[in-house]
């Protein structure tokens, strides 16, 4: 999808005046990134998205650290009680009479730390993996690929429940588990973009000089990945995001004390009726950060993506 | 091989295919909601302690919630709850369960039991027959009960068979069956049963699941499916007649039974529902007349707005957290055991978390087990503060303060309460005693082999849920190298006690060295006690007959549906009130039938020194607590 | 040339399922037996005799590698044994059972996915950056941004308590019961494919061929239909293959809130009660369908390959 971008970006790395004259004049001076950006800002719904995840985000890492309770604290004169200002328990608390508004934002971290790690996780395999199928292509690239279409045939999801039965409920297995699921999509797509990448003059200019393979792909290919790792990071968090909260509700998530918001969600969706409140602040939280992951991918696709501009 | 290509042709028939086929389920069609539904007649009852015939619905139909799937409905191989539960229905052994918990006389219409208390002799009742018709008589029994222990049943709960004597060496293939300790004696209708050793609750093991009869033509012929709908043949009040695996289990009332004249629900739907609030959603709306549980936060909201469906009563289980004293730091460390269990707030536990009426308790054994008296320890009688303290004196004494604080864990298996439990006493333990403490929550079977091999365990949830009227059932799991022993408790004191706790035939004197044993093993600190169980449900309140007991037992065949008030007669709540409490019903309720059986004079000539109360039951597999 | 094509990649399909189904079967052969605990583990452990029996009944005394085998010749002949868990059922009963009701309900999701899907994704393409463009889309969204364990018992709670115009849940084949199941299981496909349709339209508008076919003239309905819309439903195509296969097959939440005897519970109860042979019989199944489906898209792919379809036009 991204093929116009990855080319140009790489003639403006050979040549940075030729791929400049082969632009319009009158955006000299305005490099691709700079221009995606402006795209960007004009985009109110990424706009207004990443406000929000900016405010999300600080208030999941300082919220925890200046509020009246641990999240770990059992207010036994008041468990189960709904929302109020006296109480000091502005979204109520839980069964054992945990603060939910803290037991929320300590929640966020678990869920947008295992988003982010996982993502990377996936990220490192997929993009190494693809790329050195890419690069070497022949017989290496399609014995890799053959593996990839093997272990795409694979359900993965039984995977991720096999590996968290067998090595138990680590938060770092949780990572690992879900980002090994992910690199597949990752290393097609970067494959891809290597094989258009590896005939650029630039790559052939640096071959020519003797640059080893290994340089090659970590210096001059793997950095013309970013667009498209970076749109397929802001659109995989958010799945990463749901496949914990998925593991969470088959009871095999995040440890007591810790939780996630999908951890959370699931134990309020059970009182729904009952405790509205255990369900409906972490579900919140939980929504407007997955529409805000989404809406920001979606834009940077956009914004990077200049067939999008006629 | 055929199956799955039909499969795959199924498959692309569905994504062409829109409207659905409808083979509808009479009797579970959704309708009446329980706040909608009239209210019940009141129960007026005949003389012989049955209703009035004028007060039943017309149609006897009743829909229980199950639970899970059960495993099979091969009495022999089954386990679960579930499973049991059907059973009950399905077959009846020697011994039966009245509708108040009580063993009476089953196919056995009495028995006697040898001085030594080894030797059983049940004498059948002569006009059985199986569903099919044919005659049922003692040499089924020996049939079944050698097929139960035969090595090729492989069946788990055959464990609880182990007191017969030569069942290990037959398990274990060394003695041929025929040598197995059951055998007809003079005639077709009495059997004897020998017995390795005393059994305080044998006659309550003879009457479930493991040593229900089987038919045997009927197994030679079908193998392993004899226990399919069509196949199965069977003794007790109902037959099986549809099963489609997790979507539901019918019954039909067997005519055939011998009390069928009083068997007045005519069909019963186990309902598998894995969930308990899709249980409780599915009674909601009417398609359920009992659930098998609720799910265990909503205790305020049911009170509130179920006040009249929701039954709650006391069952023979203690929930309780295990000490590994094997390990360190628990190894010959009593003071900080106790420190442990002192700094805990039960009643908190109780009112605040579980919240379901489960009392707080402080020793093992739960109370209202067949009349004994629980050991209770002297802290029971403190306040929280003078516990605490004393706690806190304990946990310096065994040589921890802040400058050498304790760390602790506490292994639990994935389970709301559980977490929640765990959670409370976390918590105590550090505003109490300052000791941090981590969870650990395990996946069910990682769980369980976590805690037998009595390596990696510190602190670990424990537990019992007895079939057995008996508080023997909970003290033996603490024997030196019982099975169930998990704590790694050793005392040859508590083990001698048992021993005579099994020959012992008066009652008193039972009673006494039970309560002693409790004493000892209480004083060793091996258990925190939290709480004794509650059984709890919802129930449609037109469904009587049914009694709460602590076995939670509930055969279908003393149930009936009552006639609901027309719209004419003006309902006077106090009254509907009054008849649809749980309470009311246990005082309403009509005696079962063979109440008045059961006495020690019927028991036979030889037994009259045991007293009938004795007989408890324990079914193994039936432990509850598990389930992840 | 076509036809040959077409051969050769079922040919080459063909070939790819067997190291793939065999690569399946061995990681989850040991990868479960692997996992601590066993099949007959119980709040009490069995007496060793007990454990003996079971275990030479279901084999599990052999080697381990003998246990492989053994396991593999079964597959070959579509024999998945014994369910430890449900054990009046072998695997094969139970998969036979369970998939139609699981195949039924997913296909309905995806079919309904597609064409609500499609149908969002156009609209908001041919109105990209309006008030209706994110409107719709921002409705869509709702499908992947809130778990279905949360929207599943609320549909439940509205629809069927509050307004008792629904069952609560179960399954007999009666499109009351399925309603809900198969509209829970369509929102975060409706979600995907509306997304991945607007994208992909609002693409394939800019395209050359497009700016002709409308610059003959012809009407935008003709141009959206008759161009527009195949080249578009590629990337919709080639989602929908795992995802079919995924829905079919029964998912957990679904199956567990609306108490549904699908296939898709199966794995997660199969994994957690150690219940070897329906955890494997489950994998090979799934290995299978998802094989079939990714061939199904390979084919839908060649036919609508936009490349032969403009070679043909210009």
């Amino acid at each position: 999808m991204n093929d116009n971008v990855e080319k140009r970006r790489s003639e403006r790395t050979v040549d940075d005046v030729f791929a400049q004259a082969m632009a319009e004049p009158d955006i000299r001076g305005r490099s691709l990134w700079v221009d995606a950006w402006h795209r960007l800002l004009r985009n109110r719904a990424a706009v207004v998205s990443g406000v929000l995840m900016i405010l999300i985000v600080l208030a999941v890492v300082v919220g925890p650290m200046i509020a009246p309770w641990a999240g770990d604290f059992t207010d036994w004169d008041n468990t189960s009680s709904p929302p109020s200002l006296e109480t000091g328990h502005w979204f109520g608390t839980d069964a054992v009479g945990r603060d939910i508004l803290v037991r929320t934002l300590e929640g966020g971290r678990i869920s947008l730390l295992v988003g982010l790690v996982a993502t990377l996780v996936s990220l490192v395999i997929g993009v190494s993996y693809g790329a050195v199928a890419g690069y070497y292509g022949g017989m290496t690239d399609r014995i890799m690929m053959r593996v990839v279409d093997i272990i795409y045939a694979l359900p993965f999801m039984f995977f991720v429940i096999l590996l968290m039965v067998v090595f138990g409920r680590h938060i770092i297995l949780i990572f690992v588990a879900i980002g090994a699921v992910n690199w597949l999509d990752m290393a097609r797509i970067v494959r891809g973009q290597t094989l258009s990448l590896k005939n650029t003059e630039f790559i052939e200019a640096a071959r020519a000089c003797g640059v080893d393979h290994h340089s090659i792909i970590l210096r001059h290919i793997v950095p013309n990945l970013l667009g498209v790792v970076i749109v397929y990071v802001t659109l995989t968090i958010p799945q990463v995001i749901l496949v914990e909260s998925f593991l969470s509700f088959i009871g095999l998530g995040v440890q007591e004390p810790m939780s996630s918001w999908g951890a959370l969600v699931n134990n309020g969706a059970q009182d729904m009726e009952s405790a509205p409140w255990t369900l409906v602040f972490p579900a919140v939280f939980l929504t407007v950060t997955l529409y805000c992951f989404n809406y920001i991918g979606d834009g940077m696709r956009d914004a990077l993506d200049p067939k999008d501009r006629a | 091989m055929r199956r799955l290509t039909a499969c795959v042709a199924v498959l692309m028939l569905a994504l062409t295919l829109i409207p659905l086929g409808g083979c509808s389920d009479e009797g579970l069609d959704f309708g009446v909601r329980p706040e909608n539904r009239a209210r019940p007649v009141e129960l007026v009852l005949l003389e012989n302690g049955r209703p009035d015939p004028s007060v039943l619905a017309e149609e006897q139909v009743v829909r229980r919630g199950n639970g899970e799937e059960p495993s099979t409905l091969d009495p022999h191989r089954a386990d679960g709850v579930p499973a049991a539960h059907i059973l009950r229905d399905l077959f009846e052994g020697l011994t039966t369960i009245s509708s108040s918990g009580q063993i009476v006389p089953g196919a056995a219409l009495r028995w006697n039991i040898s001085r030594d208390a080894r030797t059983y002799t049940f004498y059948l009742r002569r006009d059985l027959s199986w569903s099919n018709g044919e005659p049922l008589n003692a040499s089924d029994f020996v049939y079944s009960l050698r097929r139960a222990l035969h090595p090729d049943t492989a069946s788990a709960s055959a464990a609880a068979l182990l007191p017969i004597a030569n069942a290990r060496e037959v398990l274990a293939g060394e003695l041929p069956i025929e040598d197995l300790g059951v055998a007809l004696l003079d005639d077709e209708f009495t059997l004897q049963i020998t017995l390795t050793g005393p059994t305080p609750y044998f006659l309550g093991l003879m009457a479930s699941p493991v040593a229900y009869p089987v038919n045997r033509r009927n197994v030679e012929a079908f193998g392993e499916l004899f226990s399919m709908p069509g196949n199965l043949v069977s003794n007790g009040a109902f037959t099986l007649n549809e099963w489609v695996p997790r979507t539901r289990i019918v019954l039909e009332k067997n005519p055939l039974y011998r009390e069928a004249r009083d068997t007045l629900i005519e069909r019963v739907f186990y309902i598998p529902v894995e969930e308990a609030s899709a249980e409780v959603n599915r009674f909601r709306v009417g398609e359920l007349d009992w659930t098998s549980e609720v799910p265990s936060n909503q205790f305020a909201w049911l009170q509130k707005n179920y006040p009249d469906e929701l039954v709650i009563s006391p069952w023979t289980g203690s929930y309780f957290l295990g000490f590994n004293l094997t390990q360190e730091p628990f190894v010959d460390n009593p003071s900080l055991r106790m420190a442990l269990i002192l700094a805990i707030d039960r009643e908190i536990i109780t009112d605040k978390v579980t919240r379901f009426g489960e009392r707080p308790s402080y020793s093992l054994v739960p109370p209202g087990i067949d009349g004994y008296v629980p050991f209770t320890p002297e802290y029971a009688d403190w306040t929280q503060d003078e516990r605490n303290h004393e706690a806190r004196r304990l946990l310096e004494q065994a040589g921890y303060s802040d400058a050498n604080p304790l760390h602790l864990e506490i292994r639990y298996n994935t389970s709301g309460n559980h977490k929640k439990i765990a959670l409370a006493v976390a918590s105590m333990w550090k505003q109490v005693l300052g000791v941090s403490t981590s969870l650990v929550n395990e996946e069910y079977r990682v769980f369980l082999q976590n805690r037998q091999q009595k390596i990696v365990t510190r602190v670990f949830r424990a537990g019992w849920i007895s079939d057995y009227n008996d508080p023997y059932s909970f003290l033996e799991l603490f024997r030196t190298g019982h099975r169930g022993n998990d704590y790694g408790y050793s005392n040859s004191t508590f083990d001698a006690l048992l021993d005579e706790v099994g020959t012992e035939r008066v009652r008193a004197r039972r009673e006494r060295l039970m309560f002693e044993a409790e004493r000892v093993l209480m004083t060793d600190n091996v258990i925190i006690p939290i709480y004794s169980h509650v059984s709890k449900r919802l129930v449609n309140p037109h469904l009587r007959g049914w009694q709460p007991n602590v076995l939670d037992h509930h055969p279908t065949r003393f149930m009936y549906l009552l006639r609901s008030r027309g719209a004419l007669s003006s309902a006077s709540p106090s009254a509907v009130d009054a008849v649809s409490q749980a309470a009311s019903v246990e005082a309403e309720a009509p005696p079962p039938p063979e109440g008045a059986l059961p006495s020690p004079e019927t028991a036979g000539p030889q037994a009259d020194e045991v007293d009938d109360e004795d007989s408890s039951e324990r079914i193994e597999q039936e432990n509850g607590e598990g389930g992840s | 040339m076509r036809q040959e094509g077409l051969l050769q990649l079922a040919a080459s399909r063909l070939i790819g399922l067997v190291p793939t189904l065999l690569v399946l079967i061995t990681i989850s052969f040991f990868l479960i037996r692997l996992a601590p605990g066993g099949p007959f583990d119980a709040e009490m452990a069995a007496p060793p005799e007990i454990r003996a029996n079971l275990e030479a009944k279901y084999h599990l005394d052999e080697p381990l590698l003998a246990q492989y085998f053994r396991y593999l010749g079964e597959v070959i002949a579509f024999d998945f044994g014994p369910s430890f868990q449900y054990k009046d059922w072998t695997v094969n009963e139970l998969i036979a059972r369970g998939f139609p009701i699981s195949a039924t309900i997913g296909g309905l999701a995806m079919l309904l996915a597609f064409f609500a899907g499609v149908l969002i994704g156009v609209f908001a393409a041919l109105r990209q950056n309006t008030a209706s463009d994110y409107t719709v889309m921002g409705i869509a969204m709702l499908g992947i941004s809130i778990p279905n364990f949360v929207v599943a018992p609320l549909l439940i709670l509205v629809l069927a308590i509050y307004g008792g115009w629904l069952p609560a849940s179960g399954w007999d084949w009666t499109w009351q019961r399925g309603l809900l199941p198969v509209v829970t299981l369509a929102l975060p496909a409706i979600a995907y494919i509306a997304r991945l349709t607007r994208g992909s339209m609002i693409e394939v508008l800019h395209s050359n061929y497009i700016r002709t076919a409308r610059a003959k003239g012809l009407p935008e309905r003709t141009v959206i239909l008759r161009h527009a819309l195949k080249p578009t439903l590629l990337p919709v195509i080639s989602y929908m293959g795992p995802a079919t296969a995924a829905l079919i097959t029964g998912s957990v939440v679904v199956e567990r809130i609306y108490s549904i005897p699908g296939l898709g519970s199966y794995f997660v109860q199969g994994a957690l009660n150690r219940d070897y042979t329906l955890v494997m019989g489950v994998v090979v199944f799934y290995g299978m369908i998802i094989i079939l489906f990714n061939f199904i898209v390979d084919l839908l792919y060649a036919w609508l390959n936009p490349r032969i379809r403009y070679d043909e036009g210009e």
